[in-house]
């Protein structure tokens, strides 16, 4: 075939750099942590560039894994299209918030540590992304909730970080089981894991709809719910701010939580063939962006707006799946990786001005004290509310145009999606009036600049975030069409602008709203919001609460009262008590022959030579022809 | 043949290796004299001594004779150590009454 790409250093670069560091690290001076962590991400996009010439699709196998009956996994690397496009964003998005960190993590004692995980993270994420096949993809699936948990936790020392990790933790194995069972369906359906081969089953079987494909699709889409924050199951991502923002941009906006959206466009074979299930998805993701926009129209945490918003992000992103436009969702999953990985950035170099405060309402007056920070993140907003020709401006309106061609109920969630339009712009730049214009609210903050390691990244990013649309408007259907498969209808050209201007307008409704409300009020006003809805927004719908009250507070009662006391105490612990009266009582009749007595002791000693002797004897002068001692007859 | 009727039998041997293991056992068990009952170990031994070379008269075989010479160094080592212990013993608990040397009962 062709020739090899080496696609196993992709990961395994990363890998080396975690294994370095992870061990060595605390004795390295700082110089040489950062070296290695940088050259790794470096290396991969170097490879991945490099692979990016050969001839698409591309599979590497590297053996065998399982083998049981006529059932085979290998371990295989697939370089495709989709996943051409996914490793470019991770590891050259990667590779960028790498070097921001090392001006946003400089003076931290964890230092090592960081980039340890940051470098451990590449690796499962990449493998997630070149897996020829569902169980290699799992590995890096679990693999990145692994190194999710250990940076939302890299603080551990204060409990809300420790606690956030946790959950983020937990609410992930709720989605992976519904991965896993999906995987098992995958295996007892078709008898392979194989992305190709399952592609090339299901195209074996036209007639091959609904049923267990609808069952097989909706568990890989909880699978994808959890790890991509979606309804039920979003709330992790919120919480999950506690880590260093350097991750919140590279983990929890940009790579790992699209990993749902990746899995489902890679899966979209099975998707396709169960309307029951896509428009489920379609309901999930239109439902998700306008819930998480509505929160994140009253948060005042600076991250909190952020993540909430990445929520309600990903949810377009389910909302172009669930209609079957995978290019589109993969598209805005690029430009989102672009502007919200900036924004999450040029966020932490607010926090690090303002000295680690990340309450919106304390700031303000920033722009002439953070020029760069205040610019680039200006291009991030511009980006995220869809001004014209800037990166979601194409991706956004291709997933609401796919959706107002897709029926009847593809009408409505394009109305929701609309409306959820409005709400990113209106959030985004309250977050934008509040932090950088007005007078400044906190009087111990010194804001500064932050140093070039910081500012260079935000830069390029910016540029990418202004022009990645261009990237991908109008070709990239196209381009991904070998795996994703040519699918959208195209539009009549009228109605497209119609639609565009229609996003448009959204956006600057959003945007006048947020300018009367937050910069033409005076800051005593802006603290003292309208309290209807509000409380219920502020507390953002008690979801959180509900689920406390639902399920961790039953599941913790069952622990306690059935599990602790029933089943440990009482059951297993009545048990082990058992066995040691058990032993006690025989002990205690085993014990009188321990008397102490030498000439007892002498006595069962000679009683026992006479019975060994008897038997051995025995059958030589009774004749007695049964025993067998292994010496009779000698 | 005149030769056989001038020799002692086999089994009088043997008899006697017997009786002398059982007189050794007897001792073991009823005496309470510490160094008695070792005594009574080395009559047992010397008893397995002498069918060893009973045997190995009989059968014109040398194994059993070196037997014996194992066993004679062996109980003379034992000897050695075992008297040894019954005189550390003694000067710990002034007694040699093998009942009341019972520190390991429970």
């Amino acid at each position: 075939m062709n020739e090899p790409l080496h696609l196993w250093l992709i990961p395994v670069l990363p890998f080396i750099g975690f294994v370095l560091n992870g061990l060595l690290g605390r004795r390295l001076p700082k110089a040489v942590v950062s070296a290695i962590a940088l050259l790794a991400p470096l290396g991969s996009f170097l490879v991945v560039l490099f692979a990016s010439r050969a001839a698409l699709a591309h599979t590497e196998g590297y053996g065998t894994w399982i083998t049981a009956g006529s059932f085979n996994v290998d371990i295989t690397f697939v370089l495709d299209q989709l996943s051409l496009v996914m490793l470019l964003v991770i590891t050259g998005v990667g590779f960028l918030i790498h070097i921001y960190s090392v001006g946003y993590m400089h003076s931290d004692e964890g230092y090592w540590r960081y980039f340890a995980y940051l470098n451990l993270f590449l690796f499962f994420m990449t493998t997630l992304v070149l897996a020829g096949n569902a169980l290699v993809m799992f590995v890096g699936w679990e693999g990145v909730g692994l190194a999710s948990y250990l940076l939302i936790g890299f603080w551990f020392q204060k409990k809300s970080a420790a606690d956030a990790g946790k959950k983020a933790f937990i609410v992930n194995r709720i989605g992976d089981f519904g991965f896993l069972i999906g995987l098992f369906l995958l295996i007892a359906t078709f008898g392979t894991l194989s992305f190709s081969d399952l592609a090339a089953k299901v195209a074996a079987n036209p007639t091959m709809s609904g049923g267990v494909l609808t069952v097989i699709a909706l568990c890989l889409f909880i699978g994808a719910t959890g790890k991509s924050a979606q309804l039920p199951l979003y709330v992790w991502l919120p919480d999950a701010m506690e880590g260093p923002t350097p991750v919140s941009a590279l983990i929890h906006a940009a790579t790992m939580v699209t990993a749902g959206v990746y899995m489902v466009a890679r899966t979209h074979f099975i998707f396709d063939r169960s309307p029951l299930a896509l428009s489920v998805v379609a309901i999930i993701g239109a439902a998700t962006a306008l819930f998480a926009a509505t929160i994140g129209l009253v948060q005042t945490d600076i991250k909190r707006v952020l993540a909430y918003s990445t929520v309600s992000q990903l949810g377009y992103m389910f909302l172009g799946c669930g209609v079957a436009a995978y290019s589109a969702a993969i598209f805005h999953l690029m430009t989102h990786a672009f502007f919200k990985a900036l924004l999450f950035l040029a966020a932490g170099s607010v926090i690090h001005a303002m000295g680690g405060e990340q309450d919106m309402r304390k700031m303000g007056g920033l722009r002439a004290k953070t020029p760069i920070t205040f610019w680039t993140m200006t291009m991030a907003v511009l980006a995220i509310s869809g001004f014209p020709f800037m990166s979601a401006f194409f991706s956004k309106d291709a997933i609401l145009a796919a959706a107002f061609a897709s029926g009847s109920l593809g009408k409505l969630l394009w109305f929701v999606g609309l409306v959820t339009a409005g709400l990113t712009a209106f959030y985004m730049f309250r977050l934008w009036y509040l932090t950088f214009f007005g007078e400044t609210r906190s009087h111990d903050a010194h804001p500064h600049e932050s140093p070039w390691s910081m500012r260079g990244p935000l830069v390029i990013l910016a540029v990418l975030s202004v022009g990645g649309g261009w990237i991908g408007a109008g070709r990239f259907g196209a381009f991904l069409s070998p795996v994703l498969g040519t699918n959208t209808e195209e539009m009549a050209g009228s109605l497209e602008y119609v639609m565009m201007a229609l996003a448009v307008a959204a956006g600057a409704i959003g945007w006048f709203i947020a300018h009367r409300m937050y910069h033409q009020r005076a800051a005593a006003q802006i603290a003292a919001p309208a309290p209807a809805g509000y409380t219920l927004l502020q507390n953002k719908y008690y979801v959180d609460e509900f689920y406390g009250l639902t399920i961790v507070k039953p599941l913790i009662a069952v622990s306690k009262y059935f599990l602790e006391w029933v089943v440990d105490i009482a059951i297993l612990g009545g048990l082990a008590w058992a066995l040691s009266a058990l032993a006690v009582f025989f002990g205690a009749i085993l014990q009188r022959w321990q008397s102490g007595n030498i000439r007892s002791y002498a006595a069962w000693l000679a009683l026992g030579a006479a019975v060994l002797l008897y038997f051995v004897l025995a059958p030589h002068v009774f004749g007695a022809p049964s025993l067998h001692l292994g010496m009779a007859g000698h | 043949m005149h030769i056989v009727s001038h020799e002692v039998p086999l089994v009088w041997y043997l008899i006697l290796s017997a009786v002398l293991f059982c007189l050794g056992i007897v001792g073991f068990l009823i005496k309470r004299n510490l160094i008695t009952v070792f005594m009574s170990i080395e009559l047992m031994l010397n008893a397995v001594n002498l069918s060893f070379v009973t045997f190995a008269h009989q059968w014109h075989e040398v194994k059993g004779q070196i037997f014996v010479f194992f066993v004679m160094m062996v109980a003379a080592a034992e000897a050695a150590v075992g008297l040894a212990i019954i005189i550390a013993v003694f000067r710990a608990r002034s007694t040699l009454a093998v009942d009341r040397i019972d520190l390991m009962k429970l």
